[in-house]
């Protein structure tokens, strides 16, 4: 059922418009790649797209791996919050963090107001943006893990003569590289296919492909092009993923998994404190400014101004009052995510079992590969090619949660694989000894234990559908649009109170996401209700 | 017979693990069987179980083939090693999940569960997290999860495996006098001769896949079947002999047999309570090189020439000092011709 999904829903609209792209006259012309990269600028975009997804995977990893630790050894008040917190970027449109870094390092800015510092002309806004939107994914995918890690492994290797680094680094770290590693490729992948935020952030100088696809396609309509640099998009991405399928499948191992509510404590010594404090500190500076210069901006016209326009069908902007666009949003998000957990779900649990052939782990990468191609590239291959017989789609509501629950899928698969696969295999076999059926072991002792992986995946993929925009935008109808189209749409037209309602639509969004992730942390502490 | 295996073989990469074996367990019988680690007794649980696909072979319950029968459908409990408790479950869920498997009403699934925490003598822990039990504690939850559904055979893997020895010993006891009583069939697996012996009614000693010997404790205890099985029982006086009519030659000289016993090139054990000690000037001149306190007695290693290291046992308070000459003498009454 997964396969099927994946064909109908990725690489069919993929292949339309890779054949639309490199077929002309009837005949295939292949010979374009070549003539495609021979051009220095193309070039230059692809040597720029690596070396900043490096840069800003690195620089993700420096900063979020020392909050990954925190949030899953250390014990403090106000934790709940602060993980909502922290994943809340990651789940905000790329159009709102880029517009969010520009209030704060741009022209006019914070930073220029009060020291006259301006980063949106070079790259280091591009990279501080990237580690912003993917602090929260180092987090939750290493964090997760390493909450449920034994302590006593590790106290185990300080018995036998490890300096604590050293025990850490032995014993720890290798039960966390697969995370690691997944978080790792899961960052290069989003700034590899970056898209948003490098449109605002990098002006005329700084383009990467996925920028350079969309302009092809919607300023040039050179679609032979586009279709060439998605075709290079998507070997350069397969590669990526092969490898790191290949990687992850060498390291895994059973790992002893604690609940996590054992493991966290509160920090001892200054060092330990020094460290909290620290991640603290770069939480506020990195996450929180933007966001708060965000909302201090949506208030900058007297009385809730901005937030009350939002109520008014004027301007012409939309067919309805913006305000609207939450409803959808938030229904359309309802309905990704629970295509995107069945599809994921069922794809995470065949891809556990211990016979699962070939083919079944060559789909573990091919899962990923909706992250790899850009959501640019979706929503229009949706556009053209779900509108005729025998898909005619175009009319119905569900093409948005489907579009949506493309890219939310593998966040589905990563979050649930770790945890499925270290499910101890003779727990399953003492449910059976039981007389479980493998559908009841499944949901008895594989369900509970994974219980909290899905309500992260789930609230993962909530969040994504909530942002989702490259796709959205080309399938949305005019008069149902969600939050990220109408933001994008309103920052598309000159003034102050555009930009205004923009920021104020941004603020609702970022509240309603923070809302639906508060309601999934207390989900994911409440332990009653076991039968 | 309940449970019979006939040729039942498993392979991993080419190495029988389990080769060609045939073990029968009647109703309301204890087998333990008894093996080093890697002799196979683990698969042979998980054959049963099914658990494990045989390669060759047949596992027969009740008189059926259970070829293609699916281990939640044979209707066999087993213990695990590690008992294996559901982490996310209380006592009483761990107990109740076999009832519940078998869609049992919950205030029959209750009463159950309260029978057998009773039983384990756990009386009002179904509340306790697993996570906060002893090990010992585990054990009889584990115990008392698999006896919950009725299994008409239980099988236990390693039962008493990572407790203490006190603990371990009195368990033992208990578990006899409760499958005694219950009328349960047990299929126990344990490297432990101890536990084996004061558990089972009839011993299963296991080597490289193959069954060495079967008899009950006191069979095997007194004639194992090979050096084997005797190493296997801690018995170190092994030696290769020639026997004849009355008398062995042995490394350490001629060693009376006990009438009728069969003869030529046999595999002989001494048992250290028939190796006794005489002054120095008479008997097989040794020298004591080690001696080690067993509680009730005293092992004294002997050494003459360079025959094999000879182990007696002696009376705490008769006992020589290493470094000591002493003479042995031997006792036919406790030597044994194997095989």
């Amino acid at each position: 059922m997964p396969v099927a999904f994946f064909a109908v829903f990725f690489a069919y609209p993929v292949a339309a418009i890779v054949a639309r792209g490199l077929k002309a006259d009837g005949g295939w012309h292949l010979g374009r790649i070549g003539e495609v990269l021979a051009q220095s600028d193309v070039r230059h975009v692809l040597w720029f797209t690596t070396w900043q997804a490096l840069v800003s995977t690195a620089l993700t990893l420096v900063v979020a791996l020392p909050g990954a630790y925190v949030f899953a050894r250390f014990d403090f008040p106000g934790k709940q919050v602060l993980r909502a917190v922290v994943t809340v970027p990651f789940v905000l449109p790329t159009v709102v963090v880029g517009t969010a870094f520009l209030a704060l390092v741009g022209r006019g800015g914070l930073l220029d107001e009060l020291w006259g510092v301006r980063l949106d002309t070079t790259v280091w806004a591009i990279l501080l943006a990237h580690v912003f939107f993917n602090y929260a994914v180092v987090v939750r995918t290493v964090g997760g893990l390493w909450a449920q890690l034994d302590p006593r492994q590790e106290e185990a290797a300080r018995m036998l003569g490890a300096s604590p680094l050293r025990a850490w680094r032995r014993v720890t770290l290798p039960a966390l590289a697969p995370a690691v590693a997944a978080a790792a490729l899961m960052v290069f992948l989003f700034t590899f296919t970056s898209f948003g935020v490098v449109q605002i952030l990098g002006g005329p100088t700084f383009s990467t492909l996925e920028v350079e696809i969309y302009r092809q396609t919607s300023e040039i309509f050179d679609l032979s092009t586009a279709a060439v640099l998605t075709l290079i998009q998507f070997v350069a991405v397969g590669a990526i993923l092969a490898v790191h399928a290949w990687t992850v499948r060498r390291r895994e191992t059973a790992l002893r998994l604690v609940d996590a509510s054992v493991t966290a404590r509160r920090p001892r010594g200054a060092g330990q404190w020094a460290l909290l404090g620290g991640v603290l500190v770069s939480v506020v500076l990195l996450l929180v400014l933007p966001l708060a210069v965000l909302v201090q901006r949506s208030l900058d016209a007297p009385g809730f101004g901005y937030y009350r326009a939002l109520t008014r069908q004027d301007g012409g902007v939309f067919l309805v009052p913006p305000i609207e666009a939450i409803g959808n949003s938030l229904s359309y998000a309802v309905a990704a995510t629970l295509i995107a957990v069945l599809i994921g779900g069922l794809a995470a649990v065949a891809l556990t079992r211990r016979d699962a052939g070939r083919f079944v782990r060559g789909f573990d990468a091919l899962l990923m590969l909706p992250l790899g191609v850009s959501a640019v590239t979706v929503g229009f291959g949706f556009l053209i090619s779900l509108d005729e017989p025998p898909l005619d789609l175009r009319s119905s509501w569900i093409l948005v949660p489907l579009a949506q629950a493309l890219v939310g899928v593998p966040f589905v698969v990563r979050t649930m694989l770790p945890v499925l696969r270290a499910v101890d295999v003779r727990l399953r076999e003492a449910a059976s000894m039981l007389g479980a059926s493998p559908w009841r072991v499944w949901r008895e002792v594989d369900l509970p234990m994974v219980r909290r992986a899905l309500l992260i995946a789930a609230g993962f993929a909530f969040a994504v559908s909530l942002g989702e925009f490259g796709a959205t935008v080309f399938i949305a109808r005019p008069d149902r649009p969600t939050l990220p189209v109408a933001v994008a749409r309103l920052l598309g037209r000159p003034g102050d109170l555009n930009y205004g309602q923009a920021m104020a639509l941004s603020t609702m969004l970022m509240v309603v996401c923070a809302v639906a992730l508060l309601v999934l942390e207390r989900l994911r502490t409440d332990r009653t209700g076991e039968f | 017979m309940l449970l019979s295996l006939e040729g039942a073989t498993v392979r991993f990469g080419g190495r029988a693990v389990l080769d060609a074996v045939d073990l029968g367990v009647a109703e309301h019988e204890i087998v333990c069987v008894l093996g080093p680690s890697g002799s196979g007794k683990s698969t042979l649980l998980r054959a049963v179980a099914g658990l494990q696909p045989l390669d060759a072979g047949r596992v027969v319950l009740d008189g059926r083939d259970q070829a293609g029968v699916p281990a939640h459908r044979r209707g066999v409990g087993l213990m695990f090693q590690d008992h294996q408790l559901f982490p996310q479950r209380d006592v009483a869920g761990n107990v109740a999940f076999g009832l519940r498997m078998r869609a049992e009403p919950k205030p029959q699934r209750a009463a159950r569960v309260q029978e057998l925490l009773d039983l384990v003598g756990l009386p009002g822990a179904g509340r306790r997290a697993v996570a906060a039990l002893s090990g010992g504690e585990q054990q009889r939850v584990a115990l008392a999860r698999a006896l919950a559904p009725s299994p008409r055979l239980l099988m236990l893997d390693e039962p008493l495996g990572q407790l203490d020895r006190s603990l371990r010993e009195r368990l033992v006891v208990e578990l006899r006098e409760l499958f005694g009583r219950l009328g349960t069939t047990v299929l126990a697996v344990t490297h432990d001769q101890g536990e084996a012996f004061a558990l089972a009614d009839r011993v299963v000693v296991m080597r490289d896949g193959r069954i060495a010997q079967s008899g009950t404790p006191l069979e095997v205890w007194q004639r194992p079947a090979d050096a084997f099985v005797a190493r296997f029982l801690g018995f170190e006086n092994v030696v290769e002999a020639t026997v004849g009519a009355e008398a062995a030659d042995t490394p350490w000289g001629k060693v009376p047999v006990p009438e009728g016993a069969p003869q030529g090139t046999r595999t002989l054990l001494v048992r250290p309570a028939g190796v006794r000690l005489v002054p120095a000037d008479s008997g097989l001149p040794c020298t004591v090189t080690a001696r080690t306190f067993k509680g009730t007695h005293v092992a004294v290693h002997l050494q003459f020439e360079d025959a094999p290291r000879l182990e007696a046992a002696c009376a705490l308070r008769t006992a020589p000092e290493v470094g000591g000459e002493v003479g042995v003498e031997f006792d036919p009454a406790e030597i044994v011709v194997l095989g």
